[in-house]
């Protein structure tokens, strides 16, 4: 066709990125690789290779390694013979091979963008612009973070090997959240990258060789989900850390659950995109091609179900459906184009079956006339309408270019509409009015919000999901925490057995006196409450003399206290300083019981103990008073016109197993900086002396304590503990008990995947304020929240 | 309801807008984009101050609108030649400078005549265009020079008016400076606001003015609201004075007069462009759009030219509904030409000036 045709049409005619350099690398490797281990590429043990495929044509890349355990088993050792010298080495080194990581990626920045391209299907504008520049920016942030290691993170350890599994979706820059802070902690690593999409990660492989980075700091292995099971089963390993879906991550946390493994898991989402009536639509408009028509809807933050006002909806969607006309999908390799492929074949089919059940269950779908190219995988984008919260498609992560819409009146309704979900990684919130968008950010349960926009990220603000999204940050401080533990809680022996089991062991009933008149009951909601089985037990001295008897608490008890827990939620926002005013007005009361405590708890403990327990816990009670307004949050400034505000926020219920150690200061230990952060909390004080309830609950009740926001239920403590465990709505749970128990927790939380903190069976000195007292503490008793705020007019 | 079934029927076919085929026919020689029956003019509408009030502009979320859209289009070889040549038929050639004179502007009427070089148009096969610029635009003393040295070349002549660049001497005087120029001969008149009125929120007052400054023009001479962006500081103020414009009547809006602190700038258009896209959809009526001030370079050009197409469509891509107020530019894109079709980067001192 002449100038002249083209003058008269204005058609935006090809524009190809030139894959000639991505091809010569692959040619220069024989279209061919084995896995990355110890500095060598490293042929599979079983000899077993798999093809990586070009989504956007169904050809075939290259031919890659399936990793066997004996692969794994390779690179763990690599790595676990790599630790000792990577430790060994300044943070000022350290720092300097993350430099150079940067560097280096940016030096071949081209090179990786089309090869992601080409491996992944996503258009190359989105992995020029925004994966590999995220990238290098992810290795300078982390690059600080080494070397300010020892400073910023003071009487921290690295856990050492790592085990890290990534997606498809963002192939290198998942490799990079990873990667980054691990080495920045000084801890070692072993990665496999999805079986759809491994070559970025080789290709990282070879930066690292060319960078000169030690042998077998870091690893590569290929495979599929074969591979990364043998990683996450693997028992030199100490930390796993996993990006993917919300069904692997369960199956992780179950196999991880007795190993003592740290995990972090970032899953899947179904995250809210509200628009209020008074936003700039058309901003909107290009806020959800931002959400959900980035990477085909292939992320797990994308926006996917709109949530608008209903005076707005009808001009809301018909601006939406124009704009998806104008949305160009073809070659992911074409400079000018906005949606590419889809990553893989069963992807596409989940897609399809995903759509079409939404349209079974009553949605109306429309797709604009776009043409799909004849070969590849491709899907349109999508708009699915008169979506219902009881649909599936509302419910359950498509992960593709398919956007729900759900009509709501007011903001109450919007922000239930937001909630109404398992999964909580990420929100999107538009309004030009910032009464309004701040208050719905504040009050949805989401990792990131975004403050009229959609999928922004940065290194230095963290990531991270709330509920079924998962749990664990990547990015920022916050991030570096997932790869570090304090130091004496590394070096910590295993906790030695208990006098009184937590597993189901009972102190015999002995003949003897008649019980003392001393009635303690369950304390649910403020109130004694008498126990549902309507049985109480026994509770001995260590002299075996008979103390007294507490009720035995059941299912139904546990089930009453998480609901009163529930209305005590109020107590999130109450102001720090009332909450640091009702923590001291506690500890003030229990200094005028001091002597009455001491001279109970001893015939447990011993004097001795019993003295250092009641004087500690009132100084322990002062310092999460203390800490109550002054655990805060942090401001960030990435790019652009915005603040991200980092909020702490309290994850919300909590279920505590107290430690046996010292019944009343590990009870306390536990229990406050959960209190202190804004949580309601269910204890189960230790069976040991669970009476310990009889002496806190008078002195919560004349503290000012909202009933509801401790609740004491005493009973068989394996029992009670897996109760909670189970509970769907409890956010999180605290177990310090022993290993055995903390093992049962983490295989008991898997249904909405709530957070497991423990001490892994190891021992923790209460007495000693470096171990039982701190941030350490206050880091799992809150969440960040990271809300991107804009300005500028 | 009316309201949406015009909604609807925007966002049929194949471009975000549709504009009915008679208004816009490919099939005619759009070289000659100034018949009087390729326009049609903006009666204006009653001021609808709610509309005004209700309208929102996220800097943040437009800037980044802006930053990607460049990002996500791009056009190359015999694609990116056909669109330059279709930004030098919407440039309205200007000069604009206290040491204007009659010799001046008639070197830019032969320039807005020819703008390329007769060998480069041979070279790349498009003689039968009959290329020319969309308009000469000048100050009203070298009207009636425009409109002789461009006579028979169909290019009209736009006058730069009321009070330009301040728009503040008296009403009447303004009023009258649009009058003398439309008897000399101007077929498009580039009028400016009176910023204060907008930075005050006068909504009726400014568009009184504006109606007063149409009214004046008469039939069949277009009309080009200069908003002065730069003065109005504020996206929301843009996006409200653009919208007061067009219900005044205006047939263009323009972003600047050159003579600000800043000028065209991809936000305030882009905040611009969707005002004339919700205006279409509202009323039917098409207004044109002209970024004026800053505009040098062919990739910049590219750049507005690709907000047009997927903001409005291709329509907007015509001279009809689309200018670049600039001069500069023509020689970028001349050099950016040339070096298509001779595979040499090219010079700009062997591009003919104006």
């Amino acid at each position: 066709m002449s100038i002249l045709e083209r003058f008269e049409t204005l058609e935006y005619g090809p524009a190809p990125e030139d894959p000639k350099e991505a091809t010569a690398w692959l040619e220069r490797h024989g279209r061919r690789f084995c896995h990355y281990i110890g500095g060598k590429w490293h042929e599979p043990a079983k000899g077993e290779q798999f093809e990586t495929v070009d989504p956007s044509t169904g050809d075939a890349l290259a031919s890659v390694a399936q990793g066997s355990a004996e692969d794994v088993d390779a690179a763990v050792r690599a790595a676990r013979a790599a630790l000792g010298p990577w430790q060994a080495l300044t943070p000022h080194a350290r720092a300097r091979y993350l430099y150079a990581m940067a560097r280096q990626v940016q030096k071949h920045a081209r090179r990786l963008a089309v090869l992601e391209t080409m491996d992944n299907g996503k258009p190359i504008r989105e992995s020029r612009d925004i994966d590999i520049p995220l990238v290098a920016r992810h290795f300078y942030h982390h690059a600080g973070w080494a070397q300010l290691l020892p400073r910023e993170f003071a009487g921290y350890a690295p856990c050492g090997v790592a085990g890290q599994i990534i997606p498809w979706n963002f192939p290198l820059l998942m490799l990079s959240w990873k990667i980054a802070p691990a080495l920045a902690a000084g801890n070692t690593v072993v990665l496999k990258p999805a079986e759809h999409t491994p070559l970025t990660a080789l290709a990282f492989a070879e930066l690292c060789e060319e960078i000169g980075l030690p042998a077998g700091v870091v690893n590569v292995v290929t495979g599929d989900g074969r591979t990364g099971e043998a990683l996450a089963a693997h028992e030199d390993v100490d930390k796993i850390a996993f990006t993917g879906s919300t069904e692997v991550g369960r199956a992780i946390r179950a196999a991880t659950a007795g190993t003592g493994k740290k995990l972090s898991l970032e899953l899947g989402g179904k995250s809210p995109f509200v628009v209020f009536d008074d936003a700039d639509l058309d901003s909107a408009v290009e806020g959800m091609v931002d959400g959900i028509w980035f990477n085909q809807g292939q992320v797990c933050c994308a926006g996917s179900r709109l949530l608008v006002q209903e005076a707005v909806l009808e001009t809301l969607t018909a601006k939406l459906r124009a704009r998806m006309e104008t949305l160009r999908l073809g070659p992911p390799l074409d400079k000018a184009i906005d949606m590419g492929a889809i990553a893989a074949a069963v992807q596409l089919e989940r897609i399809q079956r995903l759509v079409a059940r939404g349209v079974a269950d009553g949605a109306t779908c429309w797709q604009p006339s776009t043409a799909l190219p004849e070969r590849g995988w491709y899907y349109p984008p999508t708009l699915l309408t008169g979506v219902h919260p009881a649909s599936v498609v509302a419910q359950e992560e498509i992960f593709g270019p398919v956007l729900t819409v759900t009509s709501f009146r007011t903001l109450h309704e919007a922000v239930e509409l937001a909630n109404n979900t398992a999964y909580g990684l990420a929100a999107s919130v538009w309004s030009e009015n910032i009464n309004v968008a701040l208050d719905v950010a504040s009050r949805i349960k989401a990792g990131v919000v975004w403050v009229n926009g959609a999928n922004q990220f940065d290194a230095a603000s963290a990531f991270g999901g709330y509920r079924e999204s998962g749990f664990g940050r990547e990015g920022g401080r916050e991030g570096m925490y997932e790869y570090l533990e304090p130091t004496w809680l590394h070096n910590a022996p295993a906790l030695a057995a208990s006098d009184v089991s937590s597993g189901g062991e009972w102190p015999d009933a002995k003949a003897g006196e008649p019980a003392i008149d001393w009635t303690v009951k369950q304390y649910i909601g403020g109130k004694q409450a008498r126990p549902d089985s309507g049985y109480s037990f026994a509770v001995y001295a260590s002299d075996g003399e008979l103390l007294g008897e507490a009720p035995l608490g059941n299912r139904k008890d546990i089930r009453n206290a998480v609901e009163a827990a529930h209305k005590a939620e109020g107590w999130a926002k109450a102001s720090q300083h009332n909450r640091a005013q009702v923590l001291y007005f506690l500890g003030e009361n229990m200094a005028r019981r001091e002597a009455e405590m001491v001279a109970a708890l001893g015939r447990v403990v011993g004097e001795e103990q019993a003295r250092r327990e009641v004087a500690l816990g009132i100084e322990r009670i002062f310092a999460y008073a203390a800490w109550a307004d002054k655990f805060d949050g942090a401001v960030h400034s990435p790019a652009g016109r915005n603040v991200t505000l980092a909020m702490n926020e309290p994850l919300g219920v909590v279920g505590v197993i107290c430690p046996t150690e010292a019944p009343l200061l590990g009870l306390l230990s536990t229990v406050l900086p959960l209190v202190a952060m804004g949580n309601c909390v269910v204890a189960v004080p230790s069976a040991r002396y669970p009476l310990v309830s009889g002496h806190l609950y008078p002195l919560l009740d004349t503290s000012d304590v909202p009933g509801g926001v401790v609740n004491l239920v005493a009973g068989r403590t394996a029992e009670l503990a897996k109760t909670l465990a189970e509970h769907d709505d409890v956010s999180a749970i605290w177990h310090f008990g022993d290993a055995a128990g903390c093992e049962a927790m983490k295989r008991a939380s898997t249904g909405n995947l709530k957070q497991v903190f423990t001490h892994d069976g190891r021992q923790i000195d209460w007495f000693d304020p470096a171990q039982g007292e701190g941030e350490w503490y206050l880091r799992h008793a809150t969440q960040v929240k990271n809300i991107w705020v804009p300005y500028g007019e | 309801m009316r309201r949406l079934a015009r909604e609807r029927e925007a966002t049929d076919g194949d471009t975000a807008m549709s504009i009915k085929s008679t208004e816009i026919n490919p099939q005619r020689n759009a070289t000659r984009p100034h018949e009087e029956d390729a326009w049609r003019s903006n009666p204006g509408m009653p001021l609808d101050l709610d509309w005004v009030e209700s309208v929102a502009a996220n800097t943040s979320a437009i800037e980044r609108r802006v930053q990607t859209l460049t990002a996500r289009r791009t056009v190359k070889k015999e694609w990116q030649a056909a669109w330059l040549l279709k930004a030098v038929s919407c440039i309205d050639l200007t000069t604009l400078s206290g040491d204007d004179t009659a010799e001046r502007v008639r070197r830019l009427c032969a320039k807005a005549r020819q703008p390329l070089k007769a060998e480069l148009v041979n070279q790349l096969g498009i003689e039968s265009l009959g290329l020319t610029v969309g308009a000469v635009c000048v100050y009203h003393v070298f009207v009636e020079t425009a409109v002789e040295a461009l006579k028979g070349s169909g290019i009209p002549v736009a006058a730069v008016s009321t009070g330009f660049p301040a728009g503040l001497s008296p009403l009447a005087e303004r009023v009258a400076e649009i009058r003398r120029s439309v008897e000399a001969g101007a077929r498009e008149i580039d009028i400016v606001i009176e910023r204060g009125l907008a930075l005050g929120g006068k909504w009726q007052a400014l568009y009184d003015e504006i109606a007063t400054f149409k009214q004046a023009c008469g039939p069949g001479v277009h009309m080009k609201a200069i908003l002065g962006t730069g003065d109005l500081m504020t996206l929301r103020n843009v996006g409200r004075a653009s919208v007061v414009a067009m219900m005044a009547g205006a047939d263009f809006i323009k972003t600047s007069t050159g003579k600000e602190a800043v000028n065209a700038t991809l936000p305030v258009s882009l905040v611009m462009v969707r005002a004339i896209r919700k205006y279409f959809e509202r009323t039917g009526v098409a207004v044109g759009f002209k970024p004026a001030g800053g505009i040098r370079t062919a990739k910049q050009a590219l750049e507005w030219m690709f907000l047009m197409k997927d903001e409005l469509g291709r329509p907007w891509l015509e001279p009809k509904l689309f200018r670049f107020g600039a001069s500069g530019m023509l020689t970028d894109i001349e050099r950016q030409l040339e070096h298509y079709a001779t595979g040499r980067y090219a010079a700009a001192y062997r591009q003919p000036m104006a």
